[in-house]
Formats: C-alpha cells, structure tokens, sequence
C-alpha cells in the first residue's frame, strides 16, 4: 500500500524523465499532446492518399496509379481522416481543455487515458500496414459493403481488426471523458454552466458509447460470413447485404456527429471572446446539441434511398432528417447572433470560426437538398454527395481544429504564434478549399459518380480546378505545420498572459491558469467560475 | 484524486461499459429486428429477392396487354460455372403461364453444391411475379462437370398495375459448396 502512495506522490511532481514520460504518462495534458500530435501526423498521411486521388483525377484516363489502388486511396483516405486525424483531434482537445474547463486536476481514469492512446496507435498502425499486404488494402470505400468488402484480399481480417482497436479506445476515452465531465467538476461548476466545449463532448461521448460497438459488431459479422460460413449478409445462405447498409448507417450517421459536435462546441467556445459578447442562447445551445444527437439517432437511411425501400420507409427518413435542419439551424443563428453588434477583432481563430459558420451552413444546406428523397436518387454517390460532406468536415471540422490550435497553443506552450503567418494560412485555406469542393457539386449534379479514377471527358475542366484547389489547400497545410513547430519552440518571443486574449478569463477557467499551465491543473477546486460564456 | 472520486469513477466506467456491451448486442439483435420489421404490413418491404413458391391457380388471361419479361444470368465472383437462360426475352400476357428453361454446367472436375439468388427490377414486381417451378427454392448440387437443363414456370398476376411494361428478372448463382460442407 504504502509503496502505490509513494509512486502517487512521485507523479505529482511532474513528468517523468526524458522519452519514456511519453509512452508510460497517465497525464492529461501529455496525453492530449501526444493525441493531436498524431491526429496532425495523420492528417498529413490522410493528405497525401489525398493527392494522389485528385493528381490522378487532375485528367480523364488512368495516369498515375491503377485503378485498384485508387480505390484504396478513396478507402484508406476516408479511415484515416475520420478514425486517424479528426476523431483523434478532438479527444486530445478534449484532454487538454476539459479538466482545465471544469477545475479538475486530471481525468477521472489515467491510466485508461493511455491505454485508450496506444489502442489508436496500434489500430491505425494495423490499418496502414494493409498497404502493404497481398491484395492491397480495403478498396470498397470506408462504408466496407459487402459483398465488394468481401473480395478484399489478405487484409480483410486486418482492416476488420483494426476497427475492433478503434472502437475499443473511442469506447473507453469516451468513458472517461463521462466520467471526469461527472465526477470531477469543482463544486460551483454545474452543469448549465459548463463550457460549451465540455456540453457537446459530454453528448458525443455518450453517442460514441452507443454506436462503436454497434459498427464493431458489423464488421465482426463480416468476418464471420468470410470465414466462419454465416449469412448474415451472404444472399446465397439466405442473408441481406442491405442489413449490413442499416447497421453501418446506424453508425455511420451519428458517427458524422461525433465529429461536428465537438466542432460546434469549439466555435460557441471561440466565437464570443473575439466578439467580446457572451454566447448568444446558451441553454438553447445545449438543448439544440441534445437535440442533434437524439435525432442522429433515427434518421440513417437517408443513406439508402435507392436501395429499394419501401415508400413508407423513404418518407419516414426524409422527413426525419429535414427536423435535423431545425436545431442545427437554431446553433447557426446562435453564431451569428452572437457576433452581432460585438466588437469584433479577427485573429486568425475568429477567421477560422467565421469561415466555418459560413462554409458549414452550405454543406448543411446540401445536406437538405439531399433528404429529399426523389431528388436524393440523381445525387446519391455522385460527387454532389463528396462536395456535401467535404463541406460539412473540411472547412468545418478541419477548420475548427486549426482554429483551437491557434486558439490554444498559446495557453499550451506559454509563446504566441506568428499572426501574420496564421492569417496567410487562413486567406490560402479559405480560398483554396473552394476551388477544391465548390466545383465538384456541378461534376456531382452533371452525374460523374464518386470513386471513380477515370470520367467522361465532359466532367475534364472542373475536376481540373478542383484538383488545383486540392493541391494549393494541400501546400497550404504546410503553414500550419511550420506554425506549430514555431510556437513550440518560442514563436514570436513575446510574452503571452495568462488569459492571452483581452477579458478570455472572464469566459472560461483555462485562461485563470498560467501559460503554459502546471502539470496537474487545479490541485484546488477554483472557487468562481467565469460566466460571459452563458 | 480522494478515494471517494476514485470509487465513483470506477462505477461510473463499469455502468458505461456494459451500455456497450449492450450496444454490441444490439447490433446483433438488428439482425431478427429487420426480419421481423420487413414483414409489417405497413412497412410492406418489397424484397426484390423473394424467393416464395406458390400454388398453380387459373387466372383470367390479359389478352389486352403484353409485358416483356427479360432474364439475366450472372455467376457470382469466379463461381467456376457456365450459365444461361433458353431466351434472352419472352413476352407474355398476365395471367398466362410459361415456363423457362436455364441452363447450368458445373466447370470443375469436384462435386459442387450452388445456389441462385433471384432480383427483379423493378423491385415491386416481386409481389406480382408468381414461381410454380423454379431452381432458386432449393440449393442444387451438380456432380464433376454435370451440365443441367432447370425449368422455371412462371405467371404474371393479372393485378399488376398498368405502368409495368418491362420487368428484368436476374439470377446469380452463387458457389456455395464451401458453406455446404461444413455445415
Ligand atoms: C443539416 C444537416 C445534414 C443533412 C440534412 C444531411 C443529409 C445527408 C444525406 C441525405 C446524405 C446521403 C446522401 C446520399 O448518399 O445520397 C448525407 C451524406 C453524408 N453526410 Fe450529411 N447531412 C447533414 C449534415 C452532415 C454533417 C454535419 C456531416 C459531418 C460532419 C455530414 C456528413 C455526411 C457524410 C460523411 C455523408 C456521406 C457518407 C457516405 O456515403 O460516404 N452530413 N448527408
Ligand atoms: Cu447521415
């Protein structure tokens, strides 16, 4: 006993010395570095696949790579990004800022924490190494329908297990993230006066507790139809392979608000420091996120229109997914309402909060466009499809990150970034993510299909321009890797405070610690909690 | 952290933890539910994959109108088969039966046990389509190479509304030899 209480003693003094800290930390702030150290490297990784999709479909016909491996360029882009950057990005943010944001010292579960970290790495890491196996890696597109799924060569098995990993360490950072946002609250924070940030994270992790182990059990299915003889979605024992597209869905589509809704949090967390006004609605933000999440829940076979539903089920689900557009047109008209008559200023996180509202309500508006089912049959799996969702995650999700990252480095490493490099980095992104996603709604609605490495000659110029936009949005990533490395190492030299940005203080307990804070966050619960955020 | 927290924070994750559990078997229940859902008289789903034998009743022959009934023949993966219909096409009078001949040789020199799946398009067809005779109810079994004639007969339901003019009926045969076996 005596010798568990010495260790615990020792940890409270700080971090372990030299590589090993990295690998045994149980910290939550070395934790949420090492998380979106490797959601940055990822994002990279995933860019790359990326490039090579849109060099190859910079012209019609096949130049650069054959068309099996395109396919598992678009496969392998789509896992990565989602389960290997996004996801990823958000749990670090999560580490870092929800026990700063509640006044908490740590997580609830350290050692859980790593546990959860190194399962990603080794989740992915499987993933990636079916790159190199014989056969290829998977190439039916991340939604893995059978029966494509199930012609995949030797790395079926390794694919199915890797989701296994990441299932199994979203499930558990999830838990832990319930159980620090309940548990270790200082006693003045309630609950309705939570950070924004904490609310939607604490609902995204209650829907990641629901939905992993369902697209587990979908993919554990397809391993036994493989190789144990169950027809589950085999037609010739008697199974459905549309059974596979409802559970994927019953996944697939909440899983989408795994990754918006901790981005909505971010920019109702951003959003009001530089418009120095308090958050616009904040109860009915909550109540909208609740909302989303629920209704998340009921509407994901506007996925499958066109497999053959019958009319009731088509009505049931357009309708369904059009309420969705209610609440999250509430959240929408929130921001806005919020920089409404503010003083505002327009660092480089306000540019990308900003251009995230604006660039987020379009994706969301094809997203109406596509709930319509009789319309939904000319835009499903054509490139209508690819443009919505690039918006809904690229210049949303993506955007927002960045935006935390300048956000918050700050506070992470006590040196401010470069300004003027950051706004560059915005004006490249927000132009050239357009170049790159707003042509490929025509190419959808003239009918070019999704993953697909040659087309028509007709659909030649725009893929062009999009492919130009990809490869300047590509470059212009650089930026922020050079900014990151920067700050770390000093930045501009000048001197941050601890709230960084004028009255931030007054809007949530990170900015009442030091930059860079202490190890262990509040060894004492604060007393006052800041409310300009409600 | 106090022992207390720490208590709590372990209950909290155990309780969490058996939701996915949960969860997991969840998916697995999906699998009856959509059976049992499909059947709902509401919900009516026209599985375009249905595969019912039905009694042979006399209908009353539509001579007013002709309905081309196509038939597509294709081999799942490399189900190492030969396999095609006597006719590409036939046109018929609801209420009429026929009866189709398909054709299957098994290429390989073991004994193997296939299946065919049927699909009709457009799928809500399937209600109308009526199989007497067909080589889809059953798994077939062929010897080393044996080539087979199987017939299919078959009626259109007078009741099958106007609009339909062409309905594409598509069998895959799929080698199950593999499942057979070990079950
Ligand atoms: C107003 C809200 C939204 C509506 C009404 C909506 C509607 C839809 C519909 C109907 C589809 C299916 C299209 C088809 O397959 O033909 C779809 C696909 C998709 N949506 Fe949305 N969406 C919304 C917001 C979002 C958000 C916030 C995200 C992600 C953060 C998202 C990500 C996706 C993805 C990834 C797909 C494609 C999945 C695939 O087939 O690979 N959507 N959306
Ligand atoms: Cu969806």
């Amino acid at each position: 006993m005596s010798a568990v209480v010495a260790e615990h003693d020792h940890h409270d003094h700080g971090p372990a010395k030299g590589l090993l800290r990295w690998i045994i930390t149980t910290n939550h702030k070395d934790i949420g570095t090492l998380y979106l150290l490797f959601a940055l490297a990822m994002f990279f990784v995933g860019g790359a696949m990326a490039m090579v999709i849109r060099a190859e479909l910079f012209e019609p016909g096949l130049q650069f790579v054959d068309p099996a491996f395109f396919n598992s360029m678009t496969t392998m882009h789509a896992l990565v990004m989602v389960f290997g950057a996004v996801m990823p990005a958000f749990v670090g943010l999560a580490n870092w800022m929800i026990p700063m944001m509640i006044g908490a010292p740590d997580m609830a579960l350290p050692r859980m924490n790593n546990m959860s970290f190194w399962l990603l790495v080794a989740g992915v890491l499987l993933l990636a190494s079916t790159l190199l196996m014989e056969g290829g890696a998977p190439a039916s597109g991340w939604t893995l329908y059978p029966p494509l799924v199930l012609q995949t060569g030797k790395a079926l098995p390794f694919a199915i297990f890797s989701v296994h990993l990441l299932g199994i360490s979203s499930i558990m950072g999830a838990i832990n993230i319930i159980a620090t946002i309940f548990n270790m609250r200082a006693p003045a924070m309630t609950l309705m006066k939570m950070p924004m940030f904490v609310w939607t994270w604490l609902i995204t992790a209650f829907l990641l507790i629901a939905i992993m182990p369902v697209f587990a059990g979908a993919v554990t299915m397809l391993l036994t139809d493989k190789f144990f003889q169950t027809s589950f979605f085999d037609a010739a024992g008697g199974g459905d392979p549309v059974l596979y597209q409802h559970i994927f869905w019953f996944f697939g589509h909440p899983e989408v608000y795994v990754m918006i809704l901790p981005t909505f949090g971010v920019a109702s967390t951003i959003i009001p420091v530089f418009a120095r006004k308090p958050l616009f609605g904040y109860s009915s933000m909550v109540y909208a996120t609740a909302a989303i999440a629920f209704l998340s829940f009921i509407v994901w076979a506007h996925h499958m229109f066109t497999v053959g539903m019958p009319i009731a089920g088509e009505l049931y689900f357009m309708y369904a997914t059009m309420l969705i557009a209610i609440p999250t047109g509430v959240k929408v008209f929130n921001w806005t309402a919020t920089m409404w008559k503010g003083s505002m200023t327009f660092e480089t996180p306000m540019l990308f909060s900003i251009a995230f509202v604006v660039l987020f309500t379009m994706g969301g508006f094809t997203g109406l466009m596509m709930s319509i089912a009789p319309v939904d049959f000319q835009y499903h799996d054509t490139y209508f499809i690819v443009a919505h969702f690039h918006y809904t995650l690229v210049p949303a999700s993506v955007f927002i990150l960045m935006a935390a990252g300048y956000f918050w480095l700050p506070k992470w490493t006590g040196h401010m970034y470069n300004e003027r490099i950051g706004q560059l980095h915005f004006w490249l992104s927000a132009i050239s993510v357009n170049i790159l996603f707003f042509p490929q709604h025509f190419l959808g609605l003239a009918g070019m299909p999704r993953r697909i490495p040659d087309y028509a000659i007709q659909f030649a110029d725009w893929n062009m321009i999009s492919s130009i936009g990809g490869f300047i949005f590509g470059a212009s990533q650089l930026l922020f890797l050079y900014i990151v490395v920067d700050t770390i190492r000093g930045g501009t030299g000048e001197k941050v405070t601890d709230e960084v940005w004028e009255d931030a203080s007054k809007h949530s307990l990170e900015w009442t610690l030091s930059s860079p804070p202490p190890y262990h966050s509040f060894t004492t619960p604060p007393t006052s909690i800041p409310t300009e955020h409600i | 952290m106090s022992k207390d927290v720490a208590n709590k924070n372990i209950k909290l994750a155990r309780t969490l933890l058996l939701v996915a559990v949960a969860m997991f078997g969840f998916g697995y229940a999906l699998v009856p539910l959509y059976d049992v859902l499909c059947e709902w008289k509401w919900i009516e789903r026209d599985r375009p994959d249905d595969i019912k034998k039905v009694p042979e009743v006399a209908y009353q022959i539509d001579r007013n109108r002709e309905v081309t009934v196509e038939f597509m023949t294709t081999l799942n993966e490399s189900t190492p088969m030969k396999f095609r219909a006597e006719k590409k096409q036939l046109k018929v009078h609801p209420g009429e039966y026929h009866t189709v001949n398909f054709y299957a040789e098994n290429k390989t020199d073991n004994a193997m046990v296939a299946r065919a799946i049927p699909s009709f398009s457009p799928a809500v067809i399937s209600r109308y389509f009526e199989k007497i005779e067909c080589f889809c109810f059953s798994e077939q079994t062929f010897k080393a190479k044996e080539a087979k004639i199987m017939p299919m007969r078959f009626v259109i339901n007078p009741a099958l509304p106007e609009q339909y003019k062409t309905i594409t009926l598509s069998y895959t045969f799929f080698d199950n030899t593999e499942k057979s076996v070990k079950k």
